[in-house]
C-alpha cells in the first residue's frame, strides 16, 4: 500500500510539471489553433538561464542562502523566457498568421531546432548539474517518502494554475483572451487589440514554462540542451489528453499522464510477470492516450479540437 | 559547387601523388613503416582522444629513438593520426582511408561504438587492430583474427563487479537496472550472471533509457522489494539523478555501477548523494601500474596531464612492435601470426592476448566515492 501511495506521489510531482508546461501549449492553441512546438525549448532555456544565474551568484558569494539564489534564478529566467516568447511570436508566427496552417507548424519546429542548437553553443553539450543548495527535508506520509522540494513543486504548480485561472476568468486581459479565442474577427471589431492579446498569451505561457524548467532541473539535479524535447512532447500529449485549448483539461491531462507513467513503470513488470519491462512506461502512457482519443476525440474535457484540427 | 568538387578532386590527386612519393621515403636507406592511430580528436571527447593519440606517439618516438631493425634493415615508424569524432560513420571512413594509405596496423579506436564498425574494414584488409580502450564484448566476439584490445572487456568487468558485490559488499538481494544500450545492457547481463553464480538473488530487473531523468517509479517499485544493492548498467547522466532519487525515496541500498559512472561528472551530478557509491573501471589506477610513475613523468613532461587511456595506447604500440620484432617483419600477415604469442611487460601490467584477442586476465579496479572524489578500493584480476 505504501508503495502504491509512493507511486501516486511520484506521478503527482511529475504530472504537475507536465501540467505547467501543457498550459502553454493549450493557451496558444486555444487562441491561434497553433501547436507551438518551440514551447518545450522555452522551458529548457528557462532552466539554462536560471542555472547560469545560480552559478554566477554562487561563484560570487557561496554563502548566500540557497532558496534566495534559486529565487533570483527564477526571477531572471521568467522575464528572459517571456522576452524570448515575445520575439518568437513576432518573428516566426505573426508574419504567417494568414498563411496555411502547416506553415507556422513548420516554423515552430524550426524555432525549436534553432533554440536547441543555440543552447548547445552557449552552454555546451554536457549535462549541467543543479547545485544542491535547496533544503532537502524528507517527510513520511502514510509510509511514503515526500521531500520539501516535491511539496514545493506541487504547491507552486497549483499556485501558478490558480493564478492563470484568475487571470483568464477575472481580468480584462483574460476576457479579451477568451473573446479572441472565440472569434478573432469579432473581438477585433469590438475594439480588442488582438495582436497584444496574442503576444500576452505567448508571454504568459513562457513564464509558466520558465518556472517549470527551473523545477525540472532542481528536481532531477541537471539540465541539458536537449531536455526540452521530451518534456515538450509529454506536455503536448498531456494537453491533448485533457482536451487541447482547455485550461482545466491541460491540468487534468498533465496530472493523469504523470500518474499513469509512474504506475505503468512501477507495476507493468510485475503484472505481466516480466514479459513487459519498465522500459514500456512510455508505450503504456501513449496507449492510454490513444484509447482516450478513440472514445473521446476532443480529449477528456475538450471542446475546441474536434471542429478545428 | 562545381569549383568545390574539382578542387576536392585536385586535392585528392595531390594527396595521391604525395602518397606515392612518400611510399618509399627512404632518405637514408631506412624503411618507413606507417601505423595508424584513430580517436576522436574533435568534439566532446576530443580531450580523451588526443590523450590516446599522444600515448601512441610517445611510444613511437621512443622506439624510433632506440632504433628498430626488422629483417636486417633499419626501420623508422611513422604514426598516422586520424579523427573519427566518436562517430561510427566517420570511423569507417577514416579506417578505409588508413587502409588505402597502407598502414601496417592500427591503434584504435577509442569508443566501442566506433571500434566495432571499423574492425570489419581492418579485418577485410588483413591488418591488425589494437584498441586501447574499447570494452564492449562484441568487438572481439566477431571472430576477427585482426581485432585485439589491451583493456579488460565488459564481461570481465561485469564478472568482477558481480563477485565483488556478493563477496565483499555482502549483497544478498540485488536489483538491476540498465539503460538498454549495448554497453549498459551487456554490463548488467554479465553482472547478473556473476552475482547469481556467487549466491545472490536478483529481486528486480528494471529498465530505463539513456535519455531518461526520472527513475522514481522504478526505484519505488525496487524499494518495495527491499534489496540491499542496486546495480546500474549505464552512464553518469542517468546515474547522477538516480543516486539522488534513491536518497529522496529513502531507498537504503548501495548503488553500484561500471566505468560509465566512474568519472568526475557523476560526482558533480549526484552531489552529496554520490557519497559511498561504488563503481569499477577496467585496468589499474596509474599509481598501481608497474611502470605508472615513470610513464607519468615521461608523458607529462611532453604533453601535460594524462586524461585516462594514454598508458593503454602506449602499451598497444609497444606490444604491436614486440610482435613485429618476433616476426622480424612489419608485414601485417606475419605480425598477426605472432601477436597471439607475444608477451609484453607493459606499463599497465603484463600483457598477453587470449584466443579471442582480449587481454588475458585483464585487471578491473573498484573505486568508491569518499569526500567527493573516487578513492581506490581494490584491484581484482
Amino acid at each position: 500500500m505504501d508503495i502504491f501511495i509512493q507511486q501516486l506521489i511520484n506521478g503527482l510531482v511529475l504530472g504537475s510539471i507536465y501540467a505547467l508546461v501543457a498550459l502553454g501549449y493549450t493557451m496558444v492553441y486555444g487562441i491561434l489553433e497553433l501547436i507551438n512546438f518551440a514551447h518545450g525549448e522555452v522551458t529548457m532555456i528557462g532552466a539554462m538561464v536560471a542555472l547560469a544565474v545560480i552559478g554566477a551568484l554562487l561563484g560570487a558569494s557561496p554563502e548566500l542562502p540557497g532558496l534566495m539564489v534559486v529565487l533570483a534564478g527564477v526571477l531572471v529566467a521568467v522575464p528572459a523566457c517571456m522576452a524570448l516568447a515575445f520575439v518568437i511570436e513576432k518573428v516566426a508566427y505573426r508574419p504567417l498568421r494568414k498563411a496555411p496552417r502547416l506553415a507556422p507548424l513548420i516554423t515552430a519546429i524550426g524555432v525549436s531546432i534553432i533554440l536547441q542548437n543555440a543552447a548547445m553553443l552557449i552552454w555546451g553539450r554536457g549535462y549541467i548539474s543543479f547545485p544542491a543548495i535547496l533544503p532537502q527535508g524528507r517527510h513520511d506520509i502514510l509510509g511514503a517518502s515526500v521531500t520539501d522540494l516535491q511539496i514545493a513543486i506541487v504547491g507552486l504548480s497549483i499556485l501558478c494554475m490558480l493564478g492563470l485561472v484568475f487571470l483568464v476568468e477575472r481580468t480584462r486581459l483574460g476576457r479579451a483572451m477568451r473573446a479572441t479565442a472565440q472569434s478573432r474577427e469579432v473581438a477585433e471589431l469590438m475594439g480588442v487589440n488582438v495582436n497584444t492579446v496574442i503576444s500576452a498569451t505567448f508571454v504568459i505561457g513562457a513564464a509558466l514554462a520558465a518556472v517549470a524548467g527551473v523545477m525540472v532541473s532542481a528536481y532531477y539535479g541537471l539540465a541539458h540542451y536537449y531536455m526540452g524535447f521530451l518534456l515538450g512532447l509529454k506536455a503536448f500529449s498531456a494537453a491533448v489528453l485533457g482536451g487541447i485549448g482547455n485550461i482545466a483539461g491541460a491540468v487534468l491531462g498533465g496530472m493523469l499522464l504523470g500518474i499513469i507513467e509512474a504506475l505503468g513503470a512501477g507495476y507493468i513488470g510485475d503484472l505481466t510477470g516480466g514479459f513487459l519491462g519498465s522500459h514500456y512506461q512510455d508505450v503504456f502512457a501513449f496507449m492510454v492516450l490513444i484509447l482516450v482519443l478513440v472514445f473521446r476525440p476532443s480529449g477528456l474535457l475538450g471542446e475546441r479540437v474536434a471542429n478545428r484540427a | 559547387m562545381r569549383i568545390g568538387q574539382s578542387s576536392a578532386i585536385f586535392l585528392v590527386l595531390i594527396g595521391l601523388l604525395a602518397g606515392c612519393g612518400e611510399e618509399k621515403a627512404a632518405t637514408d636507406g631506412t624503411d618507413v613503416v606507417r601505423i595508424g592511430s584513430v580517436a576522436p580528436l574533435t568534439g566532446a571527447q576530443s580531450h580523451i582522444g588526443k590523450d590516446n593519440d599522444n600515448g601512441a606517439r610517445l611510444a613511437i618516438e621512443e622506439i624510433n629513438a632506440a632504433g628498430l631493425t626488422l629483417g636486417g634493415k633499419p626501420v623508422k615508424l611513422e604514426l598516422v593520426s586520424e579523427d573519427d569524432a566518436a562517430d561510427p560513420k566517420t570511423a569507417t571512413n577514416v579506417a578505409q582511408k588508413l587502409v588505402d594509405r597502407g598502414v601496417v596496423a592500427v591503434i584504435g579506436h577509442l569508443n566501442s561504438g566506433t571500434t566495432i564498425p571499423a574492425s570489419k574494414i581492418y579485418h577485410d584488409a588483413g591488418i591488425p587492430q589494437i584498441s586501447p580502450s574499447a570494452t564492449a564484448t562484441a568487438y572481439t566476439a566477431q571472430g576477427y583474427a585482426t581485432a585485439y584490445r589491451v583493456m579488460a572487456n565488459d564481461a570481465q568487468q561485469g564478472k568482477a563487479l558481480g563477485q565483488y558485490a556478493v563477496v565483499k559488499l555482502d549483497a544478498r538481494r540485488i536489483a538491476i537496472i540498465d539503460d538498454r544500450t549495448a554497453y549498459g545492457q551487456g554490463l548488467a547481463d554479465e553482472f547478473e550472471k556473476a552475482a547469481v553464480a556467487a549466491g545472490a538473488t536478483v529481486v528486480a530487473r528494471e529498465y530505463t533509457s539513456d535519455k531518461a531523468t526520472d527513475f522514481t517509479a522504478i526505484l519505488t517499485s525496487i524499494k518495495g522489494k527491499a534489496p540491499d544493492l542496486v546495480f546500474f548498467g549505464g552512464m553518469d547522466p542517468q546515474g547522477g539523478p538516480m543516486a539522488q532519487q534513491m536518497q529522496r525515496l529513502g531507498l537504503a541500498a548501495r548503488l553500484l555501477g561500471g566505468d560509465g559512472l566512474q568519472n568526475i561528472n557523476f560526482i558533480k551530478l549526484a552531489g552529496a548523494d554520490a557519497e559511498g557509491v561504488v563503481a569499477s573501471s577496467p585496468g589499474l589506477p596509474l599509481e598501481a601500474m608497474p611502470g605508472g610513475a615513470q610513464f607519468r613523468q615521461k608523458f607529462e613532461a611532453r604533453y601535460g596531464p594524462i586524461q585516462v587511456y594514454a598508458p593503454y595506447a602506449y602499451d598497444a604500440v609497444n606490444i604491436l612492435v614486440a610482435a613485429m620484432r618476433r616476426a622480424d617483419s612489419a608485414e601485417p600477415a606475419r605480425v598477426l601470426a605472432e601477436l597471439p604469442r607475444t608477451y609484453h611487460p607493459g606499463v599497465t601490467g603484463p600483457l598477453k592476448f587470449d584466443a579471442r584477442g582480449d587481454t588475458a586476465g585483464g585487471a578491473v579496479t573498484l573505486y568508491q566515492v569518499r569526500n567527493g572524489t573516487w578513492a581506490v578500493l581494490e584491484t581484482v584480476h
